[in-house]
């Protein structure tokens, strides 16, 4: 079989089960795949021999006709998740030769699922970022370009090398997670497909916290059927993470029907952002006449509290980042900075956090600390959190009158150049979550999909937002829209 | 609401980061501007909302207060920058 690293999931689940091909061909040709993709700047750490071995337990087990649907299938793992023995750094400096005593919840899963692990991939610096500008190992690259310029473009952030090697096939699929839009934004920007889960649905154990009450983690695959395949292996309930639903996990694949008609489509008013990119506007008619004509009814909708979703955010993640990286204080794990004499542990632990973090990680802790400082505490961060719930009763109404998912432009625009925003204040950067934050802070599920392409050909995706613990009705509707949309364009190989 | 230099020197050393003295007032021009753009929260009426603790109604689960793993001091300090004789080593803390 030629381009074995274009294989979909299904497809390779199907091509492994008829003997066509083996997961050791696959991971071969994913692995060569790889080695020729420096550029893209995607895997920051190669595990070959971790997935030679995997792979040669797949093919043994699916010989054995014991194989679940991502047994043999190669992925890429965000740096974000702890992989035992294997180094975890969440793209940070401070965490240098971290090697963790043990898997997270998700990998484990995976791996038991008989999926094979090709390496780590690049993200933003403890996911805090749009634009995998932030990372330690340098910036990830979107293997799609502008027409003919060959200007390097971000691929998203994020989730930023995950999406980048599932756009150029360096894997068939890749880990995600998303705290304000880091799966959907960075799948937009690359033309992939990527879900974030409702919370509680897939564990975070094991996942290197950003902001524990929004952190998510989810797949990002080529399509939708692929997500639904691969969310059935990540997902479940944990007994490790306090916050993980008791809830049993359907078999999303078996609600890919396509069929919506009767569903009800919101469209939200105050996603209509003044300043917006014409095609933006445009894409999403499309997709609203798309999901039309596919049976469903369209209902504008109204969440009135949208505006509050950037600024509430930008209280509440820094504020849970700044408790959750206290632990980076170079006593138990990760990097520690060399001390002068006469220095204490006081400054043992501010040089070694000066040194450790990069700018935006710095940054966000020090908001973070201000917003729950006291005297601020009321005023900010309180404030927000009741913000929050006043989001999360928007949508309650609006799914309780009978919507069923709820139709938004994924990004602002199409993928921006590498440096682009370099000049622009940190808010400017933060802007790029407008229509995904919202889904975090409520706890929803979302997917983003591709259905079209800008003006200088770059792919662009549009949202679907569903009600909590529907993944399964959520992709169903997402597999109409991508049925509709037929978007197929890939990245002209340039790497 | 506007950050000051002296501000900026307070929240780094809160933060335990340390910010060379040349940086603070670059530093307190980005607070401000964030805070800047979080002030919009002020706009919203939130009288009479509880504050949200978490996103599903569903109560934290609680385990049995029993030893479930331990007698592992070696993968414990595997990571440590600096161990010695079975414990996380660090600069003296008592004077």
């Amino acid at each position: 079989m030629s381009d074995l690293t274009k294989l979909t999931i299904a497809g390779a689940r199907d091509a492994l089960r008829k003997g066509e091909t083996t997961s050791v061909e696959i991971t071969e040709a994913c692995l060569s795949a790889i080695e020729g993709a420096g550029a893209l700047n995607a895997f920051v750490l190669h595990t070959p021999e971790i997935a030679l071995e995997q792979a040669k337990a797949a093919d043994a087990r699916i010989k054995a006709g014991d194989a679940p649907a991502m047994c043999g299938i190669p992925l890429g793992i965000k740096d974000l998740f702890c992989t035992k023995g294997v180094n975890s750094q969440a793209a940070s400096a401070i965490l240098g030769g971290f090697k963790p005593e043990y898997e997270s919840t998700v990998t484990s899963q995976l791996f038991d699922a008989g999926a094979v692990m090709l390496g780590k991939l690049n993200m933003d610096e403890f996911a805090m970022g749009s634009s995998n500008e932030t990372s330690t190992y340098g910036n990830a690259v979107n293997p799609w370009r502008r027409g003919n310029d060959d200007a390097a473009l971000t691929p998203g952030g994020s989730s930023g090398g995950s999406a980048s090697a599932v756009a150029a096939d360096l894997c068939l699929a890749a880990t995600g997670t998303d705290t304000g839009g880091s799966i959907r934004q960075p799948a937009a920007f690359t033309g992939i497909t990527g879900l974030k889960p409702t919370y509680g649905r897939v564990s975070r154990w094991g996942i290197i916290a950003f902001a524990s009450s929004l952190d998510q983690a989810g797949p990002m695959t080529k399509d939708v059927r692929d997500c639904a395949i691969m969310l059935q292996a990540m997902a479940g309930h944990d007994p490790k993470d306090s916050t993980s639903a008791e809830l049993a996990v359907p078999d999303f694949e078996a609600m890919l029907t396509g069929d919506i008609k009767g569903k009800v489509i919101g469209i939200p008013k105050e996603y209509r952002m003044k300043g917006m990119p014409e095609e933006i506007e445009a894409l999403w008619a499309e997709g609203v006449e798309m999901l039309k004509a596919a049976g469903a009814e369209i209902r504008d909708i109204s969440l009135p509290h949208t505006k509050y979703a950037l600024p509430a955010y930008y209280v509440i993640a820094p504020a849970e980042a700044s408790s959750n990286l206290a632990r980076y204080d170079g006593v138990r794990f990760g990097h520690r900075a060399k001390l002068a004499q006469g220095d204490g542990i006081v400054e043992m632990y501010e040089k070694t956090r000066a040194e450790g973090f990069g700018a935006e990680v710095k940054r966000r802790v020090m908001v973070g600390t201000y917003v729950l400082s006291a005297g601020y505490y009321d005023a900010y961060y309180n404030r927000a959190r009741k913000v929050r719930a006043l989001i999360k009763r928007d949508f309650d109404e609006v799914f309780a009158a009978g919507v069923d998912a709820i139709l938004t432009p994924a990004t602002p625009s199409a993928a921006f150049g590498l440096g682009e925003m370099a000049e622009a204040d940190p808010v400017q950067m933060y802007l790029n979550d407008v229509f995904t934050v919202t889904v975090n802070l409520a706890g929803l599920p979302g997917i983003a999909v591709p259905t079209g392409t800008s003006a200088n050909g770059l792919p662009l995706g549009l949202q679907l937002i569903g009600r909590p613990w529907e993944e399964g009705d959520l992709m169903n509707t997402a597999y109409a829209l991508e049925q509709a949309a037929g978007f197929v364009a890939k990245p002209g190989k340039w790497w | 609401m506007s950050i000051d230099t002296e501000t900026a020197r307070r929240v780094a050393h809160l933060a335990r980061i340390a910010v060379p003295e040349e940086e603070l007032p670059a530093l307190a021009g980005e607070f401000n501007a964030i805070l800047g753009f979080i002030e919009q929260l002020s706009e919203v009426d939130v009288e009479g909302v509880e504050p949200m603790v978490s996103v599903t109604p569903m109560r934290l689960k609680r385990r049995e207060d029993v030893v479930t793993d331990g007698s592992q001091p070696q993968a414990v300090l595997a990571n440590a920058p600096d161990a010695r004789e079975g414990f996380f080593a660090v600069p003296k803390v008592v004077e």
